[in-house]
């Protein structure tokens, strides 16, 4: 599974970065670039869904929706612990 | 944040714990609040209202001359614009709409019945379009916004309104149905900002003279489930809440009575609301529970008005 482009592809149905969420660099500030705080809280639910993963309360926060390195970091963590 | 210590923060009253009377349970015994069946939704005795109106009056003097335009709507709005503002986005739970019979004759007789039989009757009742006020700048945003764009110097509104909130608590600082006063800064960031920052003092300075102890301390509203956990978290880390909390019920999870909120461009976008240059609005706006204020003074003071300390006396009522 590539975690980035399934990323990308979930920031590509926010407004804020539609047709262009594959031209964000890794280390774009998202919300500079208009993600807004309910944007983020939806971004989150729908990496939830894709990955069927739960973000723990110590990860609902802006840092780890920053970038697309820091979600990336988040959910492969996220990921792993369900695997193990 | 900087924490205010109290000018008399001795503990408060521990009649609860001694196994005494609530502070409800005294506010009623008292008269100053008078029981509906409801939690939440009470009366209020002439004296209770002799303070909300002293503290209106107040608050009115403190922004005197910051020339506000004055609106007051009464406590329903549009529902279309409710559902656009967003609210049901952070407290879908909290929310209480307006719902009224639509039907006909044999309906009529069918609630009818269903009442005397004591059976729901409430299944033919529909939506109607008014939603109650959840907060008194709710109904403001879209008809600012279809004044056009801001002037230079921004825009500064004064309302009061009834509120609903749907909450049902024995706690008599968290009714259903309260009064919020507020004031609305539109305008650039650094102006809703300096608003703030002005409120952040004038608030403070307001309750001490009331001879209240508090703190103001960073907050977040009570965003409904666990996005909302994710929508609070942001809005602690962003720094846009702050409260100014007495202890009323206990000292322990003191009451909010003022809360100074930053909303950055969140109603600005959402109205499409524009500044002079073009540029999205911010707004930032200070809230003030004026039935909470009369209760952490009744808390502090006691429930007997003519008792309360001069100084208290002279800077409500002159």
């Amino acid at each position: 599974m590539n975690i980035t482009q399934a990323i990308r592809d979930i920031l590509g149905s926010n407004e804020a970065f539609a047709g262009k969420a594959d031209q964000l660099s890794e280390d774009d500030s998202l919300f500079d670039m208009g993600l807004d705080s309910f944007g983020s809280v939806q971004l989150m639910l729908a990496l939830e869904e894709r990955f069927s993963v739960e973000f723990p309360d110590a990860l609902l926060n802006r840092k780890s929706f920053a970038t697309i390195r820091a979600i990336r970091d988040a959910v492969s963590t996220l990921v792993r612990q369900e695997a193990a | 944040m900087e924490s205010f210590s109290s000018p008399s923060d001795e503990a408060l009253l521990d009649d609860e714990a001694a196994g005494g009377p609530t502070f409800l349970d005294r506010l009623f015994d008292h008269g100053l609040l008078i029981r509906t069946g409801v939690d939440g939704l009470y009366g209020r005795s002439g004296a209770f209202e002799s303070v909300v109106d002293a503290l209106d009056r107040l608050i009115t003097r403190l922004g005197a001359a910051d020339g506000a335009e004055v609106m007051r709507f009464p406590p329903g709005m549009s529902r279309p614009a409710f559902e656009r503002s967003g609210y049901l986005k952070g407290f879908p739970n909290l929310a209480g709409t307006v719902h009224s019979f639509c039907g006909d004759s044999a309906g009529h007789a069918e609630i009818l019945a269903c009442v005397e039989a004591g059976r729901d009757w409430t299944g033919q009742q529909e939506a109607s379009d008014i939603v109650l006020t959840p907060a008194a700048c709710y109904p403001l945003y879209p008809v600012a916004a279809a004044r056009g764009a801001l002037p230079a110097e921004g825009r500064l509104f004064d309302l009061q309104s009834y509120c609903f909130r749907r909450e049902p608590s024995l706690e008599p600082t968290r009714m259903q149905l309260f009064r919020m006063r507020e004031y609305v800064r539109m305008g650039s960031p650094e102006q809703v900002l300096a608003f703030r920052e002005s409120w952040l003092e004038r608030g403070t300075a307001m309750m001490r003279d009331l001879g209240l102890p508090l703190a103001i301390d960073v907050a977040n509203d009570p965003f409904f489930g666990r996005a909302g956990r994710m929508l609070a978290n942001n809005q602690r880390e962003q720094g846009l809440k702050f409260e100014l909390n007495v202890p009323v019920n206990s000292v322990e999870k003191p009451t909010a009575c003022l809360s100074f909120n930053y909303h950055q461009d969140h109603f600005g976008s959402t109205w499409e609301l524009r500044q002079a240059d073009g540029g999205v609005a911010h707004t930032a706006c200070v809230g003030f529970g004026l039935e909470r204020i009369t209760l952490a003074l009744l808390r502090h003071h006691g429930l007997d008005l003519a008792a309360w300390p001069a100084a208290v006396r002279t800077a409500l009522w002159g």
